[in-house]
């Protein structure tokens, strides 16, 4: 899987977003142009504060930006309603949080239909889940599952729609190496298998060797963007 | 500590609108207390000193006719005080202005000032100056509603005597604070009067030259009264002595107890209410905030603070709402305690009715206040003390769910994940869900409880004026009569049907049992006033012996079939056994009936009739008036429309106003149970919520999942609130039971309806605020925290 894509799923162009927070002004991305490709898997590195997640959840549809446009598929989604933005998540969006965010009177499984029940061509609750590994423990709540089987069953519900793009906010963050390298296979596999676009914010520089492209963030802005010209497995990589 | 409460005051404010829920509930829980306590205060004190100051009677007597010398012999009782003889007479007056004529009870004031016992609080004007034959002194009540006062004339028709009285002074005595017209159930102020007029005039208007046929007695410290009583009786019943009676007995003052008495429900039942659901609310807030607030109690207590002032700290927060809960509660009891107050004061003639807030009850509403708000956050505080400060900053664990119970079943496929998103989560929380449910129907039970009042009142309406009582108009004649004085009344102008009743005031004695009563005489075929049984259907009278009224039978301890001794305390006062042959169903007051024939039988007199029952053609009407103010024979007459009218005039309005108070008070509850249990929910559940948004669920999806959890408690709250309502009325009409009333308990579908069609809307109206808080959930900061 290591062919340069040629179609941009999203095209970022001049993206600047700045947080009013009453006295002082945040500008957490100060002008960012982008371009995404589908089926391709990319890192976003940079120290906190840097405008990673800023991006991210502006591209994944939470939040606006304050000047800029993204297209996604053609479709500026600066200039959409709220009620499009929520359509948007629902038919093409992925997200995988670092504190996984189940919902917790659910069992795996529901989490996962949860999901699947709103969607217009889901793989089942039981193939999503089996695709991370975890086909034997569908039936369990996440009270009764440790930190990486519950980012699992995150992971789960978040491809389980066949999502055009998979967001991942610090997806190990809360998880020790040994259970990291199971998720991170996880979400491998989601991108290999499915050949979702795949977005991974980390300030873990290992993880970088994964990507496709791994694009560096300083102060609101991209400071440069690499390709690795092969991407390396989990286990592959020295923690 | 400072920094501390400043902590304090950022949480309260932005919880501001949950405790002032909660506040309002407690407060109306304080308001109930504060308004119902500090008016049994007021009326019990006013009605001590009144009664102690202007010197009401201890005992009571009626009698045919008296000698003034029996005074003394009656002064010479053991035990008595004093004795105060006069005479009373009933009237009919001619009220300019007005059709229909108004009657009047006339009692003699001593020549030259007041009387010894009963004395008169005079509001206007001047007492009667001695030998004044045409001066009188009205009451208070008729003088308002008739606009009449000092130099207003008036005209009467007294034992036959048409007088013109001229109006000297307005006065109130304790013996008319609460005044009824003869034989009815609600005072009417615009056709009943109240007078006095110089002995030596109404002797003779009344012949009673030199006699008496009234008297009241006080006693002395230590006196017996029954003992008092039964000798009165000994020496009056040659005179036609219709038995002594106490002053618990004394009708004015029976109404006045029975008030009192609702008033105690009132003070204990409705606080109770409000402050355990206040004091369930506070439990919830507290535990809520308390596993928010883990992480800075944990820090708190590793900066050195003590379990004690952390404790304290949110011993603070209670205490702020209790402190809300004061003011508020204090404030609007005092408010509707000076409304009821000067509502009673048109009921209750007292020299001056004033809410008076004695420092108990504030002192108890403080301490109400501040054991609830405690009580309701003690678990919350003692979690927040064994908190250890390595524990605290660790964060919760996460919650533990397990399957329905549902789908142990086998009957899981049958909901979707947000159905059992919302049934897991009730499950779980069954205790909070429990009292939230609880709570809900709390609010309706308390709506329904203190509704049903009109639905009764409309019954026991229907009962006495459609179904037992039709007559348009009651005439009383001011002697018994023979049964020929009826062809006159029939053929006055637009009486087109006439129905005899005889009154005869007796005492029934069964075993040691004994009550004084007027014994009602009437047809057995009659028409215009009939007997019912449970279910209001008419009953006619047996050819022989007694019936008597339900409470009258539970008085007398008497069964069907019972020998109840009859003693007649008029004419030649037989004494008889009669055998009780019936037992009817009747609210308002006791009753004995008997055939009118077996009644004369029982006199030893032939057909005798004390007055009648009318059907008046209303288009005559008026002319039926005048003839009836010709009348020297008529003492009184009673309109059925006049009463009805009169009871909407003054009960009735009473009753609306209280009932869309009580509105008020429900729905405060209904709206705070709601609306915390609701903002309980988006807290525990926001992040959930949000994380939902995310994966692509709309606004309107995720307020389906939350909101339906608050319509399923609402949906289960409604019976089990009806159920709470109907328990609730059941307890108070029994505990209002007094000899007067008897309430019956009815509950028409409507007002389950419409009860809880406004809890619905208070619900609705909570859920709708809580609605606007969801949309603006913050969807990028819920990922970024963890819970």
């Amino acid at each position: 899987m290591n062919q340069t894509p040629s179609q941009p799923a999203f095209h970022v162009e001049g993206l600047t977003k700045v947080y009013d927070m009453g006295e002082v002004q945040v500008r957490a991305l100060r002008g960012v142009d982008l371009d995404l490709y589908e089926g391709e898997y990319v890192v976003l590195l940079g120290p906190s504060g840097s405008g990673k997640s800023t991006l991210v959840n502006i591209l994944g549809g939470l939040d606006s930006p304050t000047e800029g446009h993204v297209w996604f598929r053609g479709r500026d989604l600066t200039l959409v309603t709220d009620r499009d933005l929520t359509l948007y998540r629902r038919n093409h969006v992925g997200f995988v949080f670092q504190f996984y965010n189940l919902i917790p009177s659910l069992t795996a499984r529901e989490n996962v239909a949860l999901v699947t029940e709103i969607s217009p061509n889901p793989l089942t609750p039981e193939e999503a889940l089996a695709l991370v590994g975890l086909a034997e423990r569908v039936d369990h709540f996440p009270a009764q599952m440790s930190g990486g089987e519950q980012q699992r069953v995150a992971i789960a519900r978040a491809v389980a729609k066949r999502p055009d793009v998979l967001l991942c906010d610090e997806p190990t963050g809360a998880l020790d190496i040994t259970t990291g390298v199971v998720v991170l296979e996880a979400l491998e596999r989601v991108n290999r298998e499915l050949g979702t676009l795949t977005v991974v914010i980390t300030h873990n520089a290992a993880i970088r060797h994964l990507a496709d492209r791994v694009v560096y963030f300083a102060d609101g802005r991209i400071n440069r963007v690499d390709r690795n010209e092969t991407r390396m497995t989990p286990r592959q990589v020295s923690w | 500590m400072a920094v501390l409460d400043h902590k304090l005051l950022r949480n309260l404010r932005s919880m501001a609108t949950q405790l002032i829920a909660i506040g309002l509930v407690m407060g109306a829980g304080i308001a109930t207390f504060v308004m119902s306590a500090g008016l049994i205060d007021s009326l019990g004190q006013t009605r001590h000193l009144y009664y102690q100051e202007y010197r009401f009677g201890d005992v009571f007597v009626s009698l045919k006719r008296a000698p003034e010398a029996l005074k003394r012999q009656l002064e010479d009782i053991p035990g008595v005080q004093r004795v105060e003889t006069r005479v009373t007479a009933g009237a009919t007056l001619d009220v300019p202005g007005m059709r229909e004529p108004a009657s009047a009870r006339i009692t003699s004031l001593p020549e030259g000032g007041q009387p010894q016992l009963n004395r008169l609080h005079l509001r206007a004007g001047r007492l009667v100056e001695p030998y004044r034959e045409d001066e009188v002194v009205i009451g208070d009540a008729f003088a308002e509603a008739q606009h009449l006062g000092p130099g207003d004339h008036v005209s009467a028709l007294i034992s036959g005597h048409r007088r013109t009285l001229d109006i000297v002074g307005v006065a109130i005595s304790p013996e008319f604070t609460y005044a009824l017209p003869p034989g009815a159930l609600f005072p009417d102020n615009k056709r009943f009067a109240v007078m006095w007029m110089g002995r030596d005039a109404l002797e003779a208007a009344h012949d009673m030259d030199g006699a008496f046929n009234d008297a009241v007695l006080s006693l002395m410290p230590g006196a017996s009264k029954p003992d008092v009583i039964a000798a009165v009786d000994a020496l009056t019943r040659s005179y036609g002595g219709q038995g002594a009676y106490g002053r618990e007995d004394h009708i004015s003052d029976m109404f006045l107890s029975s008030e009192l008495q609702q008033l105690t429900v009132m003070a204990i039942v409705l606080p109770a209410i409000f402050l355990s659901v206040a004091s369930f609310l506070l439990h919830t807030v507290m535990s809520r905030l308390i596993s928010l607030d883990r992480e800075e109690i944990g820090t708190l207590k590793a900066l050195g603070l003590t379990d004690r002032e952390v404790g304290w700290h949110y011993a603070k927060f209670a205490a702020s709402i209790a402190l809300l809960a004061i003011v508020t509660g204090i404030g609007a009891g005092i408010w509707f305690g000076r409304g009821m107050a000067s509502m009673y004061a048109r009921f209750y003639r007292f020299p001056e009715l004033q809410y008076t807030l004695e420092p108990w009850v504030l002192a108890v509403s403080v301490g109400l206040s501040f054991g609830i708000a405690f009580l309701g956050a003690l678990r919350a505080i003692r979690q927040v003390m064994r908190l250890r400060p390595a524990q605290a900053m660790r964060p919760e664990q996460p919650a533990v769910y397990r399957p329905l119970f549902l789908e142990r079943l086998g009957l899981g496929h049958l909901l979707s994940p947000a159905a059992r998103m919302v049934l897991r989560h009730l499950e779980r929380r069954w205790r909070r869900s429990t009292l939230t449910c609880l709570g809900i129907a709390t609010a309706l039970g308390t709506l329904i409880a203190s509704s049903f009042s009109l639905d009764t009142i409309n019954f026991m309406l229907d009962v006495q004026f459609n179904r037992s009582g039709r007559e348009d108009v009651a005439v009383t004649l001011n002697e018994p009569q023979s049964a020929a004085a009826l062809d006159d009344i029939g053929h006055m102008p637009g009486v087109m049907r006439v129905e005899p009743f005889r009154s005869v005031p007796v005492k029934l004695r069964l075993r040691n049992r004994d009550r004084r009563l007027a014994l009602l005489g009437i047809r057995p075929d009659g028409d215009m006033h009939r007997t019912l049984d449970r279910r209001q259907r008419p009953v006619s009278l047996p050819m022989d012996g007694l019936v008597l009224s339900d409470m009258l039978a539970r008085l007398l301890d008497a069964q069907l079939g019972d020998l109840v001794t009859v003693e007649a305390l008029e004419g030649r006062r037989p004494v008889r056994q009669v055998r009780v042959t019936g037992i009817v169903e009747q609210y308002v007051g006791t009753a004995a009936y008997m055939d009118i024939d077996a009644l004369d039988r029982l006199m030893l007199e032939g057909p005798t009739v004390s007055g009648a029952w009318l059907k008046v053609d209303g288009g005559q009407a008026g002319r039926f008036y005048d003839a009836v103010k010709q009348t020297p024979a008529i003492a009184g007459l009673s309109i059925r429309a006049a009463a009805i009218q009169g009871f909407n005039d003054t009960v009735g309005q009473n009753l609306i106003q209280m009932t869309l108070t009580n509105i008020a008070f429900a729905s405060i509850i209904a709206f705070g149970v709601v609306y915390n249990s609701a903002r309980i929910s988006v807290s525990e559940r926001g992040r959930e919520l949000a994380s939902m948004r995310v994966l692509g669920f709309t606004r309107g999806e995720i307020s389906a999942i939350l909101l339906g959890e608050l319509a399923i408690l609402v949906l289960l709250a409604l019976p089990l609130g009806m159920a709470i309502g109907y328990g609730v009325a059941r307890m108070v009409v029994k505990s209002l039971q007094t000899e007067l009333f008897k309430l019956p308990l009815v509950i028409q579908p409507s007002t389950y309806a419409w009860t809880a069609l406004v809890v619905v809307a208070a619900a609705a109206l909570s859920a709708l605020v809580v609605r606007r808080r969801l949309d603006r959930l913050d969807l990028v900061a819920v990922l970024k925290t963890r819970e």
